[in-house]
């Protein structure tokens, strides 16, 4: 502090202008402001759950109360198949699968909405946020895996379930992750496109619960792909959707499926970064002038 | 010369007016809509630049106090400044770290315990997790709030929780440090450490970039000041003749006739409603326009809810360099009293011969019942006074602000 200012020229320098380009990604700045991303992440979990009854136990209760809603509606109501896997496994799986995206893109959505505060008040790279909501929310996701692990291997021991088409342990574990990978990158896109345009509308905030809706009847999680024929008039919604393949993959992992193919994988990868770069452009010039408008 | 550690190059921000709060779709949809069909370009309609070709440069060490108006262009210039928003034009260099604080307390969470937060704020200021490791102690001292350090923060009181802000804040190690209004929290002896805090921080060399509109605290802490005015530069100088300029800039941009006070949503025993002041030489009560030597009547319309309590009123005249020159008040005349009227009121104060020279003079108007301030209003406007001819000696000024009406004799001494 007393060393002389004059001897050490001051090692940053900050320039402030109107910014030019359209994907401007402070990845450097990003990673100085490392603490601060794991602040944010430690205050979403303490937060979320402080003050309740049961706490993170929510994590796993959660999904076991959707599974056994899921096996009355869907299993026995409307009698979907689950593909000769029982069906609580196959809601647990699904839930496994969708739930993460599901509470991840709406949270990274509402990035400029809800710190309108924080973000008028002080700066700090704003994808420190987006960043912090999809990697602070695989916490959940861990927790909800434990669960289905203890569902499966009860199941394992107890049933005939997973004799013939289950994948070696390895292979699974590989595409289980990769799998889920793309989910996060894909609801990091979503979210932070869907950030920049409620940062400007904010009537489109109402729209994002609906979106929840139809995108999770449109992808295979309550159903297997399989109940689709190829033939079918609406087969390619089911292939352009980029989280059909995630969570047919997560299911050709866990409880074994054969929709699955690396091209739907490849393609489902592909409409994903594509979605993240828009994301990341929308983003970057969202966050240049939001504080004006909100 | 040193390089300088701020330089601003006619930075400018232009904010769309009636655009200002997120638009709905719709909207823009039509806009898009009329601009297809040719209508008239609205790009300049409504624009309004809250700050204009801004230039100027802070020497590293310097205590700079940004003073102006509201609307002036203060919280712009911060904002980009911070990069909060981002300038519409021109250039802001700033050399070194930078933290500022536009608030204390800034993503403070209730929910979390007082260590927690230290850590949270912290980091949102900026500050690795080693560094806060490292003060931690110092800070939670400077707080004061010890026992307290693994509650909710919810549990604080809002005394506990600014102090445990500004503790944090005080510690951030920059050489830069854009600071607003933050002084004006917690209680006085809390606001004294605070102060004296930003001194050490000053003396300690770094650059302090202050924006407040208490006059005081620019004048013990900074050592120049830059005057903003409708988004331009007014006046960048030494921290004393930039007080002066923007207490006459303050002087010159308030009304001088009538005032009409916004009607509060909360219930008083006294609202005051309107002030103006009128000329009331030779009975005619209807002129505005008032010279030294005149008689002037102040008029006061308020009203009261609580007919029967005892109400005091006093309109304060202050030199430009806001010292109070005397005061107009309800005690002085002992003959009046006015405790049984209730509703809507008109008080009026008669000065014969207004004893002011030419000048604006600042007017205070404030509203009292026993110790108690129920309303207080600094610089609500200015008494405007011309040139009169007060001695009757044909208006020959003999200078000072106020004239006393005296009487001069000569003899011959006959001691020598």
């Amino acid at each position: 502090m007393d060393s002389s200012k004059s001897v050490n020229p001051p090692a940053t320098e900050i320039v402030i202008e109107p910014s030019r380009g359209w994907l401007r990604v402070p990845w450097r700045e990003l990673w100085n402001y490392r603490d601060l991303f794991w602040q944010f992440v430690k205050r979403d979990f303490a937060t979320k759950y402080r003050q309740t009854l049961l706490g993170p136990a929510w994590f796993v209760l959660q999904p076991l109360m959707m599974t056994a809603i899921f096996t009355v509606v869907f299993g026995r109501l409307a009698k979907l198949p689950t593909d000769n896997v029982p069906p609580m496994l196959f809601y647990l799986c699904g839930l496994l699968s969708w739930t993460y995206f599901a509470q991840s893109f709406p949270a990274v959505a509402g990035t400029f909405t809800g710190n309108a505060h924080l973000f008028g008040k002080i700066y700090f790279p704003r994808l420190t946020v987006p960043f912090s909501v999809v990697v602070g929310n695989m916490a959940a996701w861990g927790l909800q895996l434990a669960t289905f692990a203890v569902a499966w291997g009860y199941y394992r021991v107890f049933t005939d379930f997973g004799q013939h088409v289950l994948l070696g342990p390895l292979p699974a574990l590989g595409l289980l992750l990769m799998a889920q990978l793309q989910i996060m990158v894909l609801a990091l896109g979503v979210g932070l496109l869907l950030a920049a345009a409620t940062g400007k509308y904010r009537d489109l905030q109402h729209v994002l619960p609906v979106l929840v809706q139809v995108w999770f009847y449109v992808t295979p999680v309550v159903y297997p792909l399989s109940m689709i024929s190829k033939e079918a008039r609406w087969y390619w919604v089911a292939t352009l959707n980029p989280m059909t393949a995630p969570v047919e993959a997560i299911k050709t992992a866990l409880v074994g499926g054969t929709s699955w193919t690396p091209t739907l994988a490849l393609g489902a990868w592909a409409t994903t970064l594509v979605i993240l770069i828009i994301g990341l452009a929308a983003f970057s010039r969202a966050e240049r002038t939001v504080v004006d408008v909100a | 010369m040193p390089q300088p550690i701020i330089e601003v190059q006619n930075l400018s921000k232009k904010y769309q007016l009636g655009r200002v709060g997120a638009t709905t779709l719709r909207e823009d949809l039509g806009r898009t809509w009329a601009r297809i069909k040719g209508a008239e370009s609205s790009e300049n309609e409504g624009a309004f630049w809250a700050l204009r070709d801004v230039s100027f440069s802070v020497q590293p060490g310097e205590t700079v106090g940004i003073m102006g108006s509201n609307g002036a262009g203060k919280s712009t210039l911060l904002k980009i400044l911070s990069r909060i928003t981002e300038p519409t034009a021109g250039r802001a260099t700033l050399r070194g770290r930078v933290s500022s604080l536009l608030e204390v307390g800034t993503g403070f969470h209730p929910e979390l315990t007082g260590r927690e937060n230290v850590y949270l704020n912290g980091a949102i200021l900026g500050m690795k997790r080693a560094e806060i490791d490292a003060l931690f102690d110092e800070i939670v001292a400077f707080a004061e709030i010890n026992q307290f350090i693994d509650t909710p923060v919810k549990r604080y009181s809002s005394g506990m929780r600014v102090r445990l802000a500004f503790a944090v804040a005080a510690h951030l190690d920059s050489e830069i440090m854009i600071v607003d209004e933050v002084l004006a929290v917690g209680d006085m002896s809390f606001q004294q450490k605070c102060l004296g805090k930003m001194g050490d921080i000053s003396r300690s060399g770094r650059t302090i970039f202050f924006v407040s509109h208490h006059l005081a605290s620019v004048e013990s802490l900074c050592s120049t000041a830059i005057v903003l005015n409708k988004g331009r530069v007014s006046f960048h100088g030494s921290q004393i003749d930039g007080m002066r300029h923007y207490l006459e800039q303050v002087l010159n941009t308030m009304p001088s006739s009538e005032v009409i006070l916004p009607i509060s949503t909360k219930s008083r025993p006294l609202e005051l409603r309107s002030i103006h002041i009128l000329n009331a030489t030779d009975g005619k009560p209807s002129d505005a326009h008032i010279n030294t030597g005149d008689d002037v009547t102040f008029v006061v319309k308020c009203r009261s809810n609580e007919p029967g309590k005892h109400f005091t009123i006093g309109i304060g005249i202050h030199t430009k360099n806001n010292e109070r020159l005397l005061t107009l008040h309800t005690k002085c005349d002992p003959a009046f009293n006015w405790d049984a009227l209730p509703g809507e009121i008109i008080l009026t104060c008669m000065v014969k011969r207004l004893p002011l020279s030419s000048g604006r003079y600042p007017l205070m108007l404030a509203c009292a019942t026993g110790n108690e301030i129920i309303e207080m209003h600094r610089d609500l406007m200015a008494l405007q006074v011309f040139s009169g001819d007060f001695f009757g000696n044909g208006g020959a000024a003999v200078g000072g602000i106020v004239n006393l009406e005296q009487i001069w004799a000569v003899e011959p001494n006959p001691r020598v």
